[in-house]
């Protein structure tokens, strides 16, 4: 099915809950309204004209302090159809909670508790939303923009202080790329 | 200064605690720990298993012991630097890591139709030796769970040979930083072809060898027949893929659905898991689909040596870094790029802002990750033994599971 017709068929089944499309991504994406994703997936992978099967993918991104934003895309493949399609979903950055989608597809399980683990976006629903890859009391989410790592942990030194180590390798500074 | 990691009982109860609770357990029940150093587990991987007597009631995978943070060095670091540290996510197949994110830059800086033919040959035909390897790894390691340990010898001394001609061509045993973006770090060195020839001629018979000895011993039919069966939903719903999805019963290769790279012009079987020993996706399938794809491998490395022989043979003005760009920077877009990694389905998704030559976002979206997730679902109700018999057939790498 074409990106077209999906856009239209969700448009008209569910309105205002499509915010846009962003024809640069590849694949094409849809701005979903955060309120309507659990819904709206539910259709793209009951629908026999659509029937994503497969979420290939689940991805949390944080926009930085500026923007105050944060997002969360899904790469959706259908395998007896051969199409794709990307969803993307915009959160307050401050109160980042969007739905779960693990009771569609279990895929979404363990990547939303990575994004939880790595960027600390909560995931409504979910059964067992803890850390995954990161130990319990790690502090913070390392992904975000803004993050400072803490300085201890069980009594090693988590921040790396060249001060303390002058015999070590010497900084890198990554080239400006222009002047390669 | 502290540097020591400074002991206390409490300390793994704080950082990774038992998630069942003792006082929940019924009479006869108990956890079992299993891992995280355990040979069994295929690396740091820690398996919390509730049991009744023997038989497996719940398995709970705590992950993590493995993390190097690539994606956060992915964010630090321009595009052309990730890639030694893509080798290491995967390190059992880096040449196929390489290739997806390498296809994946390209596509973003669009300039992936101009690719010299010889180029993508080149990097089919080491792609598909590290499958070979892979799948070595795997059916060797598996044979040594469940008991049998020539195998693992046999198949160490076959991928041996190939990872000999991976130093020749790279320099390096395991990790190689050989694809680059829009090329190859160097031309096949001079005479690899009939190396390489060589080694397909010697190890043919020998994966023959190795399906009289393991595939086919009684043995190892009773230890893998009808155990862990993955139904074909299941394996979807989950995101498994690669040979898993395959024995499942589904012929889906990325290979043949994506049609990337020069694979359209190879000519190549797809096995699919039939359930001869016992019933479609059990473990003996999935063990019985990986041999049989390293034939299909060493057919494409075949075909690959033909045309690297013929019509795109090497020439001395022939420069493999040609098209390397000096300077990545894509245009602002988000990308989701796939591939067939031996284990799955290997993704990347990309964010560029246009502005900088490092990724806003870089997500790799690992087989291993999907894969190892269906455990618990699979595993229940078997003998703790068994539980071993599954951990190995899904062939995981946990290099992968935790980047």
């Amino acid at each position: 099915m074409e990106f077209e017709k999906i856009r239209q068929l969700l448009s008209e089944r569910f309105v205002d809950a499509v915010l846009g499309e962003d024809l640069e991504a590849s694949p094409n994406a849809l701005l979903i309204d955060r309120k309507k994703i659990a819904e709206m997936c539910n259709f793209l992978y009951s629908s026999k004209e659509t029937y994503f099967d497969q979420l290939s993918c689940l991805t949390g991104i944080d926009n930085g302090p500026e923007e105050n934003t944060m997002e969360v895309v899904y790469n959706l493949y259908s395998i007896p159809r051969a199409h794709h399609l990307m969803l993307k979903v915009t959160l307050d950055r401050k109160k980042p909670i969007i739905d779960s989608v693990q009771h569609i597809w279990r895929t979404a399980n363990w990547h939303e508790r990575e994004a939880f683990d790595l960027l600390g976006i909560q995931f409504k629903n979910h059964p067992d939303l803890r850390r995954i890859l990161l130990p319990k009391d790690w502090e913070g989410y390392p992904l975000r923009k803004d993050y400072e790592e803490q300085e201890k942990y069980h009594g090693m030194n988590v921040k790396y202080d060249r001060d303390q180590y002058p015999d070590d390798i010497p900084q890198f500074k990554n080239q400006d790329a222009d002047s390669i | 200064m502290q540097i020591q990691y400074k002991y206390h009982p409490d300390n793994l109860a704080i950082s990774e605690p038992v998630i069942k609770d003792p006082k929940s357990l019924k009479t006869g029940e108990m956890i079992i720990n299993i891992g995280p150093q355990h040979p069994s587990t295929h690396g740091v991987l820690r398996l919390e298993v509730v049991t009744d007597g023997e038989v497996v009631k719940e398995v709970i995978p705590h992950l993590g012991y493995l993390h190097r943070c690539f994606e956060k060095h992915a964010e630090s670091v321009p595009f052309n630097q990730v890639i030694p540290y893509v080798d290491r996510m995967d390190y059992a197949a880096a040449m196929n890591n390489e290739h997806c994110y390498a296809m994946g830059i390209e596509k973003m800086l669009g300039i992936e139709d101009k690719i010299p033919k010889r180029v993508e040959y080149i990097r089919v035909l080491v792609a598909e030796l590290n499958r070979i390897a892979s799948h070595f790894i795997a059916l060797g390691t598996y044979g040594m769970d469940i008991g049998a340990v020539t195998p693992f010898l046999w198949t160490m001394r076959d991928r041996e040979h190939i990872i000999r001609l991976f130093e020749w061509i790279s320099g390096a045993r395991l990790l190689y930083n050989y694809i680059w973006i829009g090329g190859l770090f160097y031309d096949l060195p001079v005479g690899f072809e009939k190396r390489c020839k060589e080694f397909i001629n010697y190890v043919r018979p020998k994966i023959l060898d190795l399906e009289n000895l393991l595939i086919e011993n009684k043995i190892f039919i009773d230890r893998t027949a009808k155990v862990g069966t993955l139904p074909l939903d299941l394996a979807i719903n989950y995101g498994v893929t690669g040979p898993i999805l395959r024995a499942s019963g589904l012929a889906y290769d990325l290979r043949r659905v994506d049609d990337y790279s020069v694979y359209p012009e190879l000519d190549f079987e797809i096995p699919v898991g039939k359930g001869e020993m016992g019933e479609v996706g059990d473990c003996w399938d999935r063990a019985w689909v990986r041999v049989k794809e390293c034939y299909e491998s060493l057919r494409i490395v075949d075909q690959c040596l033909d045309q690297l022989n013929g019509p795109h043979k090497r020439t001395r003005d022939f420069n493999p870094q040609a098209l390397v760009p000096k300077k990545i920077r894509p245009k602002a877009q988000d990308l989701y790029v796939r591939s067939e990694h031996p284990k799955g389905e290997l993704g990347y998704f990309f964010r560029t802002d246009g502005r900088a030559d490092t990724a806003i976002r870089c997500k790799a979206r690992s087989c291993s990750f999907s894969n190892l997730s269906v455990l618990p679902e699979i595993s229940k109700g078997y003998m703790l033994g068994d539980l071993i018999a599954i951990v190995g057939s899904l062939d995981f790498v946990m290099g992968e599971v935790d980047r």
